[in-house]
């Protein structure tokens, strides 16, 4: 199969200075909801967490609800390995986030909002509470009722899933929910609720302000427009980038390689390890299945040199993971304790090699039954860097 | 419910149809397809954690909870495909690996749902890494009721949902994530420092050995086998309907006169009977009701409290003490039947039968575990011994008949000895959430009016069932002369059990929505038949077997009042004088104290 990929462009959308949230909400405003809905349907906008459901579609969903009462809620616990962007989007663009926000408020019904942020973030909050006090304005002066709160997490990995974000704004112990029901209908408070990552947000505002088809020009099919990507590891020039999607990891390594790349890791400790030889091969995005082939991401890309031991990787994630799941679903608690220890034991030769085929097997297993996404993800990482770099795990 | 109502399915390639909001493992046990589950029980809410009853569903890549997901029309599920066995012997070999499996020597061997799943899955080999932690460390014993072995546990969370939806304590919650997740308590504190009441409600629904009563069966084989001892013990009402389910008896099936022969045999020197004790604490417990309305409705005495609040479940007692201290003098005086029974044993009866108290050794078997706290409770000691000497759970005397060798089902059927062995049906359907309430209510009626209260057979229905709250208001009229100040009042009764229900009664009590002169108030669910030392397993329709069984024996006997029954007659006349004497307040009443929230 062969998919169309893009060379890698530098974008400069979402953190453009742009300074007319006003006039671009009262534009949206103006307009009816079903007008609005179509927009962010039309513009194929995914969810910037690294899930990539339609951003519109869940709109249109929570729109459709009946409930009075409904709640927007961003995701600012951006919790995985590897991503840093949302922090910078939140630093320098606040307002668009914000801006977002309204936009979805207006067109589903809801009159309060919530940043769910990272509780490591919380030097942001004086200068997020100041910019929050300059959009109640705007919604004063727009006749729009609709509130945004700042909700602080406390540094629990799962509590970025979002039924675990939920339970842990109810002031409940942090532990995904189980699905159906879905947000759209049974979220926050048991009410209809949009939860959207801070970058999609902020997408939300450009869509809104150049239009979907503007949107549709970058990108490639099923995954348009461009997202913001944390480079780190082996790298000359670490940072953020907004690039626009569809690229291959080859391109990518071109440009950000410190010409000795052993391998990529895209989409964080949850994601997939991308080896030498699939550079070429394998694309950013969300088109289709998606493994091996397109590599959906929050926007984390781990470049790792030669000089990196693949063993030494995959034991810092699994020990994240063993210590990050919720401990709630049998598969992930367990599942994530053996994976290390497995590991450990093989390297150590007191499990023979083969061990590591019993080990991929209940890596199937984890995604098959685990409660919640990160459960079934922690395979991801498992799987490819086992597969790809299996003599780096005996020897 | 009509047809458009009904979604149709199939299950193993067999049609179904169930109504919206089933879930798929109602639908397969509507077809007799067993998925086997662990986090999953009809008493509690869906949790959805362990992921064992996880199916396959066409057309879903993943495999889904079957306890968890709502079923949709057309869908079709396989619940034995290679995808699904594989995954499920994966998970339980996961389980296993976290699970100390010293199962010859653990207290729930053959009773133990892991035991029993892994041995359907024949899981011979296990490759996974031993994950238990120090086995040294991992056992909370400081608790006279229960003990938490957290090397057993599976992290199911049944308990913590029994005790926070079902008993609205909490004592045990969740704490930690990933690998170091555990159950845990207020700071890691041992069970007997912190708000549990030891209702044991969550040993009935752990699935494993993690949490079980503390067991006393070998010191009662010790005292059985000291010939200086003289070893009496009292059965409660709800043993004899539970019993029989250890021993191979279908639920609701009553042991009474099999249980009596057991325990004979057992070498116990005299087999007593709690009944005896209800009945007292009907007359005890009626008359200071009747004392309380006096001094409401004649004296408007500012110092008596209304509602008057049963004291029989130690459970609910202790709850009271840490929950609403604030009513804690609306809880009747009378000790529980156990415990009066306990200051009887070593005063009334050893006088009786001319033994030294200091030789007589106390033993209840209970339906209970927060029975062994409350004989542990220092203010039992009213006899100068301790009231109540050993208390054993019926399970624990299960074990005991079947180490004996024992064949149940063979035994001849055999009466209590005497004294302090007769029961009313009254005294019976104590073991019944309603009985207490039903029991008092037959005898203050007659005592009162003079006649018996005005129910077909003496059977109050509106005070019977499983519903968790119950309300009866019983019209006082024609009285004798000495009540005359109880004309026309309409006595305003509430039934509540289960913890959860109590907390409920208990606001609405609290905020004045509710006036009540009388509650009855039972800590588990169904009362004491459903009780946290009763047989494994436990739902809604073994409770209500129970319970049939419990009012069918109150039907089959003849005494079926508390005031006639001739040993409570006769303790009045030789020993106690009557109800509420300086004797009475003396053995069979008690105080309680103010304790902490958490």
């Amino acid at each position: 199969m062969t998919t169309k990929t893009k060379q890698l462009n530098r974008i400069d959308l979402i953190f453009k200075h742009e300074d007319d949230c006003k006039e671009i909400l009262k534009k949206s405003f103006d307009r009816s909801s079903e007008e609005v809905i179509n927009e962010m349907v039309n513009s194929g906008l995914k969810g910037r967490g690294g899930a990539g459901f339609p951003t519109g579609l869940k709109w249109k969903l929570t729109a459709e609800s009946e409930e009075k009462t409904k709640y927007v809620i961003c995701n600012a616990d951006e919790g995985e390995p590897g991503t840093f962007k949302d922090r910078e989007i939140l630093t320098r663009v606040p307002h668009k986030v914000l801006a977002g926000m309204a936009m979805c408020a207006k067109i589903i019904g809801a009159k309060e909002g919530y940043i769910y942020l990272r509780g490591e973030y919380k030097y942001l909050v004086p200068q997020l509470r100041e910019e929050i006090e300059k959009f109640h304005q705007i919604m004063a002066e727009l006749n729009l009722d609709f509130v945004v709160d700042i909700f602080m997490g406390s540094g629990a990995y799962i509590c970025g899933e979002e039924s675990a974000l939920f339970e842990s704004m109810e002031g409940k112990r942090g532990e995904p929910r189980n699905k159906p029901p879905y947000p759209t209908e049974c979220g926050y408070l048991d009410k209809p609720t949009v939860i959207n990552n801070v970058e999609t947000l902020a997408h939300s505002y450009t869509i809104m302000k150049y239009g979907a088809k503007k949107f549709r020009e970058l990108g490639v099919k099923d995954s348009w427009g461009s997202k913001v990507f944390s480079v780190s590891g082996d790298t000359p020039i670490p940072g953020i980038y907004e690039l626009e999607l569809g690229m291959s990891v080859q391109d990518f390594v071109d440009d950000f390689g410190d010409g000795d790349t052993k391998a990529v890791q895209v989409g964080g400790a949850s994601g997939f390890l991308v080896p030498r030889k699939r550079f070429a091969k394998s694309n950013i995005g969300y088109q289709g299945k998606l493994r091996g082939v397109s590599l959906p991401t929050g926007g984390s890309m781990m470049i790792f040199n030669s000089s990196r031991s693949m063993y030494n990787v995959l034991d810092n994630y699994l020990d994240f993971f063993q210590e990050e799941s919720c401990g709630q679903c049998t598969p992930c608690r367990v599942g994530c304790q053996q994976l290390l220890k497995g590991i450990k034991a093989v390297k150590r030769g007191e499990k023979p090699a083969v061990y590591l085929d019993k080990l991929l097997k209940l890596t199937d297993t984890m995604r098959l039954t685990a409660k919640c996404g990160l459960g079934q993800s922690v395979a991801n990482s498992f799987s490819s860097i086992v597969e790809n770099f299996r003599e780096e795990m005996i020897y | 419910m009509t047809m458009e109502n009904m979604i149709n399915l199939s299950i193993n390639g067999i049609a179904v149809s169930v109504e919206e909001g089933k879930t798929i493992l109602e639908a397969a046990e509507k077809l007799h397809i067993k998925i086997p589950t662990l986090c999953y029980h009809k008493d509690l809410c869906v949790a959805g954690n362990c992921r064992v009853c996880v199916v396959e569903q066409a057309g879903v890549e993943r495999l889904v909870a079957s306890c968890a997901t709502p079923v949709n029309e057309g869908m079709e599920i396989n619940t034995n495909s290679l995808k699904v066995r594989n995954s499920r012997k994966h998970i339980i070999e996961l389980l296993l690996a976290e699970h100390n499996e010293e199962c010859t020597k653990c207290y729930r061997n053959g009773h133990c749902e892991l035991q029993s799943i892994a041995a359907e899955l024949q899981i011979t080999n296990q490759d996974f890494i031993d994950l238990v932690p120090d086995k040294n460390y991992s056992v909370d014993s400081l608790s006279p009721s229960i003990e938490k072995d957290d090397s057993k546990c599976i992290r199911c969370q049944r308990c913590v949902r029994t005790c926070a939806d079902i008993q609205s304590v909490g004592a045990i919650s969740v704490a930690h994530k990933g690998a170091d997740m555990k159950i845990s308590t207020f700071f890691n504190r041992p069970l007997n420092e912190v708000v549990c009441t030891n209702c044991g409600q969550c040993i009935v629904h752990c699935p494993t050995g993690a949490l079980v009563e503390k067991s006393y069966v070998e010191q009662v084989w010790d005292m059985i086998a000291d010939p200086e001892k003289h070893v009496v013990v009292q059965t409660a009402p709800a043993v004899r309907v539970g019993l029989g389910e250890e021993l191979g008896f279908a639920p609701g099936t009553r042991v009474t006169s099999r249980m009596v022969a057991a325990l004979r045999r057992l070498g116990f020197d005299s087999v007593l009977d709690t009944d005896f004790t209800a009945d007292l604490t009907i007359m005890e417990e009626g008359t200071e009701l009747l004392t309380r309305l006096k001094g409401a409705l004649v004296d408007d005495n500012p110092n008596v409290t209304l509602p008057m609040a049963t004291s029989c479940s130690p459970g609910w007692v202790k709850y009271i003490e840490h929950k609403y201290p604030q009513y804690l003098p609306n809880l009747s005086t009378c000790k529980s039947p156990q415990q009066m029974f306990g200051a009887l044993a070593k005063t009334y009866y050893a006088k009786n039968i001319d033994v030294d108290p200091a030789n007589i050794v106390s033993v209840s078997i209970m339906p209970c575990t927060a029975k062994k706290f409350e004989a542990n409770r220092p203010e039992m000691k009213a006899s100068g011994h301790k009231d109540v000497d050993f208390v054993l759970t019926t399970r624990e005397l299960a074990v005991m008949i079947k180490q004996a060798g024992i064949e149940f089902d063979q035994l001849n059927e055999e009466n209590y000895d005497s004294i302090m062995g007769i029961g009313s049906g009254a005294g019976v359907i104590f073991g019944a959430t309603g009985g207490v309430m039903e029991a008092a209510l037959r005898t203050a009626y007659e005592i009162v009016t003079g006649r018996e209260v005005p129910f077909a057979n003496l059977e109050i229905k509106p005070v019977r069932g499983l519903e968790g709250v119950k309300e009866a208001v019983v019209l006082i009229e024609n009285v004798l002369p000495d009540w005359e100040f109880l004309e026309g009042v309409e006595l305003r009764c509430a039934i509540t059990n289960g913890l959860e229900n109590a907390h409920q009664l208990m606001e609405a009590i609290d905020r004045g929505d509710r006036f009540y002169h009388f509650i009855e108030i039972m800590a588990c669910p169904g009362g004491c038949l459903g009780g946290g030392g009763q047989p494994f397993p436990v739902d809604d329709e073994i409770r209500q077997k129970r319970m049939d069984a419990i009012y069918s024996e109150d039907l089959s006997l003849a005494l079926r009042k508390s005031h006639e029954n001739p040993e409570v007659m006769q303790i009045y006349k030789d020993f106690l004088e009557k109800p509420l004497s300086h004797k009475s307040h003396e053995l069979l009443h008690t105080s309680y104290v103010k304790r902490q929230p958490y």
